[in-house]
Parts: structure tokens; sequence; C-alpha cells
């Protein structure tokens, strides 16, 4: 692979946050937030619904200009570079959307299929063995033909899942990937995210307010708060669980209500 | 059956005023409002403690939950103490789950009322916003052409393909019916006239400029913006609010590439193609109004026609649908990729699309229409 070279750079924090100030127009969101994600690890955003997580992510992906302050990846930042540069470090990056964003004139295997077409020499033939493995995968091996409206919310997950993953990208960010899913299945998910973490390497940036997935594969996190509009903790969440004496922190992973 | 809301005071320290509820207190109820209480409460300057007596209340539903909540904000202000124990447990849960979280002051701010000064300047600021809006799209659209030019833009082939078939042959069925009706109205028009000096036969001439430099180009523009310009807003914009114009993005792909640019194309070269047809097909409606009405014959009209109409004729009104063209199809992408983010939305860019794509419509034909007369085309 092409990036090799960059991977083994382990000296290098893969993502900086570098007080970032996030907001939509004059309306701020949160400000001053500032943290690394360091390679292989699973990176939680957490807090209560509203507090700009979706948010964070968007700004961290690119599509959001930030109102100040920047994201380095692999120590180089994104938002002082041309737009050329920009596009092809988001080319690294694989999204999975609050609402899945799969393409919904295409099939699963077209929406899994446009980006290696766009950007890769392979045969047509090659790339329908990818999809196939992409979909298999995620476990949804026989669907490539598809509509994604055909589909349940866990399988329209899923199906966002394999596209993120169409281009082999270092960084997988997912915004609540469980949101609306069965125990069963969201489960299932937390084994599949760390199983590809484990598998390809890749490094995993989740939005997420299921404890039990928090608690059971994260191994970074940072808190936002909506009131103070700003980070309130970071580390990794057991250890949060354990140490961090924010009375809201405690709160949120030990899901007692507000006294 | 008693009052659903009656008062006693029996003497106790402090102070307490207590609030019977009894019978039904049920949203299809008429009930009580809270000025009884208000009343009551100016009634009693002395009063410390509202408290509460539920013992002969038969049902309940969210409407004395509002009451109560109005209640203790009433207290409030008059800083009187509210005992909730006497209410039936659901209820002081549900008023211990309403008042729970704050109300959110901060983000949703309300807009103070302004000055009509403060508003002419907010207009002219939103006007210059979209200005600027405007020319940075118009930038990345001639930036992706160039891209396009030079064989580096990204779209699939298969996707130019069928908006072209969309675009072209699906729009034939509508575009023949109005142009063949267009040009029968014009000829209709003109036979009153012209018949009275015996001049049917110029209807043939009537007929064919005004389809060939005004009527085909104006109609087929008019329609189409009506069922492509439309239908490409809608597109793009539900695309906006799922979402996948985001997933385009962070795959590297720009919308203007893959969305955008072959949108323009196809609709750009249909445009001329289906002026031409529609000059055609109204001519044969003027055609048909000639040969059936007026007695003149088919091969006279068609003889005339030819007389009457130059190349230039029709190049001028081909010309402007390739401008009616790129007009449409702009128009329904920048109201589509400026969509808001609800369905409310995608509807208003998509009616939004039509009614501008129109109104530019007419001012550039009336602008190229002076222009060819300056030219003497
Ligand atoms: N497009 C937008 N324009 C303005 N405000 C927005 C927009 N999207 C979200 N917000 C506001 O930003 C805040 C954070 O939203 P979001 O990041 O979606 O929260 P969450 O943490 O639940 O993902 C919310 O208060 C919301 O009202
Ligand atoms: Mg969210």
């Amino acid at each position: 692979m092409p990036h090799s070279a960059s991977r083994s750079n382990h000296a290098v924090p893969q993502i900086v946050v570098d007080h970032l100030t996030l907001a939509y127009g004059e309306t701020v969101i949160q400000q001053d937030l500032s943290f690394t994600v360091s390679r292989g690890d699973i990176f939680i955003i957490m807090g209560e619904s509203g507090c700009g997580k979706s948010t964070l992510l968007r700004h961290m992906v690119g599509l959001d200009r930030p109102q100040q302050g920047d994201v380095f990846y692999e120590g180089k930042s994104f938002w002082t570079v041309d737009a050329a540069t920009q596009a092809r470090m988001m080319r690294r990056l694989g999204v999975l959307f609050q609402s899945g964003g799969l393409w919904s004139s295409l099939t699963l295997g077209e929406n899994v299929a446009l980006p290696l077409q766009l950007y890769t020499r392979l045969p047509e033939h090659d790339i329908c063995e990818l999809v196939a493995l992409k979909l298999a995968l995620v476990g949804l091996s026989g669907f490539e033909e598809y509509y994604p409206y055909e589909l349940s919310g866990g399988m329209q997950k899923r199906a966002g899942l394999a596209r993120a993953m169409a281009l082999d990208p270092d960084i997988l960010f997912f915004d609540e990937p469980s949101a609306g899913l069965d125990p069963m299945s969201s489960r299932l998910l937390d084994d599949l995210i760390v199983e590809l973490r484990d598998s390809l390497g890749a490094t995993v940036v989740v939005v997420t307010h299921e404890l039990e997935s928090i608690l059971a594969i994260g191994t970074n996190s940072v808190f936002l708060d909506a009131d103070t509009q700003t980070m309130i903790a970071s580390g990794p969440p057991r250890v949060l669980l354990q140490e961090c004496p924010h009375p809201k922190v405690q709160q949120f992973l030990r899901r007692r209500a507000p006294v | 059956m008693s009052d659903p809301l009656a008062f006693s005071c029996p003497p106790s320290e402090p102070p307490t005023l207590i609030v019977h509820l009894s019978g039904q207190w049920t949203l299809y109820d008429s009930l009580p409002t809270i000025h009884d209480v208000e009343r009551q409460l100016e009634r009693m300057p002395s009063l410390q403690r509202v408290a509460f007596d539920a013992q002969h209340l038969a049902q309940w539903d969210s409407s004395l939950l509002a009451f109560l909540l109005k209640v203790q904000e009433l207290c409030r202000t008059r800083e009187l103490t509210v005992d909730l124990t006497g209410l039936p447990h659901g209820i002081q849960r549900l008023i211990a789950l309403a008042t729970a979280v704050p109300e959110r002051s901060s983000p949703k701010r309300v807009q103070p009322r302004e000055s009509w000064i403060a508003a002419i300047g907010t207009l002219v600021l939103s006007i210059l916003d979209r200005a600027q809006h405007l020319l940075q799209f118009l930038g990345e659209v001639m930036f992706a052409l160039g891209r396009f030019v030079r064989g580096q833009a990204r779209f699939r082939r298969a996707d130019l393909a069928l908006l072209v078939q969309d675009c072209g042959a699906q729009a034939l069925p509508i575009v023949t019916l109005i142009s063949f009706l267009v040009g029968l109205i014009l000829a209709f028009v003109g036979a009153v006239q012209l018949r009275q000096f015996g001049a049917q036969i110029y209807i043939a001439n009537l007929v064919g400029l005004g389809m060939a430099r005004e009527m085909g180009a104006m109609m087929t523009a008019v329609i189409m913006a009506g069922r492509t310009g439309s239908a490409f807003a809608a597109q793009l914009g539900s695309m906006h609010v799922n979402q996948e114009i985001d997933a385009f993005r962070t795959m590297g792909i720009a919308p203007m590439e893959f969305l955008v640019l072959p949108r323009i194309l196809a609709l750009t070269l249909m445009m001329p193609l289906l002026c031409l047809y529609a000059d055609l097909v109204g001519i044969l409606g003027g055609a048909f109004v000639g040969v059936t009405m007026l007695d003149l014959g088919g091969l006279q009209y068609f003889q005339q026609t030819r007389q009457a109409l130059t190349l230039t004729d029709f190049f001028g009104g081909l010309f402007k649908s390739l401008v009616f063209g790129v007009v449409v199809a702009l128009i329904g992408c920048l109201q589509g990729l400026r969509c808001g983010n609800s369905s409310a939305a995608v509807g208003m860019a998509a009616t939004s699309a039509v009614v501008l794509s129109i109104v530019v419509i007419v001012i550039c034909d009336a602008l190229l229409t002076v222009l060819y007369d300056i030219l003497g085309i």
C-alpha cells in the first residue's frame, strides 16, 4: 500500500486536534477543544445529546471549517493546505454518517464500488471482488443488487460501514453507529468495530452515548459539555469512570439521573 | 358534581392555601384557568405556602400537569413555597421530570425586533451574501468545466447518459404537445386578422418566424424549467438532507464535478435539440390550422414557410435555447445545493428553482432580442 511508509511513522500521533472552535454562523457550539488520537485507538467522543459531538466529527473530517484552530493528520495541518491536498487527505478517512448517508440512487454494490472506480485503475472484475469482500465483512454478502431503501436501519448502517472502508482508510469515523439498533445488533457492531481495527490496523473515532460500547471498546475519549461549551474531561473511559471527579462525567458514565 | 377546583384555608402555621382538585382533569373537559388561582392568591396576601388535596381527583392527564406547572410558576414569582405531597405519585414524578432540566437560554436566541433601517441593512447584506454565493458557485462550475475539458473531471459516464436520456428523449412527448398547440394558437391569432385582407398565406410567415425566433426556445425552456430544473433541485436537495453530499465530499469527490457538471452538460446539450424539434412541431401545428381551416394547400404552406425563414432565424432561436439550457441547469443545481436541512426546504428549493429559472429566462430573452435587433439578426 502506498501509505505504508506513513503508517510506520509511530512517533507522530495520528490526529491532533488543536484549539478547535466550532460554530454555525455566529452560534458557537464548542470552543477550545484540544486532544490527540493515537494510532490504533478506539477514540470515543461522548456527551449529552445536542452538545456538539456530530459537529466535532464534521469538523474533524473536513466537512465544516472550524472558526478557530486546526486539525493535524500525521503532523500535517488540514486547514492550511490547498484544496487538492485536502481532498487527498480526506480520502484517507472513512466516515459512517449518523443517517447512513448511502447514495440512495445506487445499489449497495455500486455504493461501495464507486470510490474504487474513481480512484483506482482496477479492472471491473477486481472491483466486483473487492465489493463482495467488503460487503461480506459487514455481513451483507449477496446484497449487491439491493437499493438502500430496501434494507433495514441496521443493515444500512453496516452497508455504510462497508462503503466507508472502500478505500481502506487509515482512520474510520462513526457517528452514533448503534443509534436505533436493537441491543443485539449494536453489540455485534461493537465487535465488528474492534475486529476491523485489529485486522485493518485502522484508527477509529466513534461518537456514541452507548455506555456499554464506551466502556467495552473505548481506549481513549473526550467528554463534551453543552453548558460550558468545551471539553470537561479526556482519557480512557474506564479511567474516567474510576478517577474523574467531574460530577457530570460521573453521572454520564454511571447513568445516574441528575439530582 | 363538585367544582374541579376549590380552595380552603384552614388555620395553620405557616398560613397555607389548600387547592382541592376533584373530578375529571383531562384535555377533553373544560377546565378552570390559572386566573382562578391567581385571584385567590391576591385575596390572601398573608399566604406563605400552597398545598394540594387530590383525594377526589378521578381522572387526569397532561392538562392537569400543565395547570400545576403554571401554579408552581405563579408561586415562584410570589415567593410562596409549594407542597406537592398531596398529589398522586405519578403527577409528582412527572413534575420532577418536567422541571429537571432548566430551560435552555443561550443558543436559540430570539431576534429582537429591528427598526426599518436595520431591516434594510440586513436585506442588503443578505443580497450581497447571495451574490457572493452565486459568484462562488459560478466560479466552481467554470473550474469543473475546465477540468472536464482537460479530461480530468470525475463523474460516471453512465450518469451522464441517463441524464441525457431524461433531459432529451423523455421530454419529447410534452414538448410535442405544447409546441403543436403553440403553433396552432399562433396561427389562430394571426388568421383572424389576415383573413380580412385575404392574406391567409402569411400565416406561414407568422408561425414560422414566431416559432423559430422566439416561441420554440421559450416554450422548451419553460417546460424544462418545470420538469427538469425542479427535479435537479429536488434531487440535490434531498441528497443534501440525507448526508449523501457529505458522503461524496468525505470521499474527496467534488459534488460540483460528480453531480452538477453532468446535469449542466446534459441539459445544455439537449436544449437546442429540443428547441429545433419544437420549432418543427410548432410549424406543423400552424400548417394544421392553415390546411384545415384556411383552405391553404400543404405544399403551398411549406413553400411559403421556406421563403419566410432563413437559417439565421433558426440559429438565433437555437442560441437562445442554449443560453436557457445553461440557466435552467445552473439554477436548478444551485437551489438544490443551497437547500436547507428539512423536507420543507427540499420543496422550497424545487419551487424556487422553477420560479427563478422562468424569471431569468424571460430577462435573458429580452436582452437577447434587443441584442439581435442591434446586430441586425
Ligand atoms: N446545521 C446547523 N445549523 C445550526 N445549528 C446546528 C446545526 N446542526 C446542529 N446545530 C446545533 O449544534 C448543536 C450540536 O449539534 P450536534 O453536533 O448535532 O449534537 P450531537 O452532540 O447530539 O451530535 C445543537 O445545539 C444544534 O442545535
Ligand atoms: Mg449527533
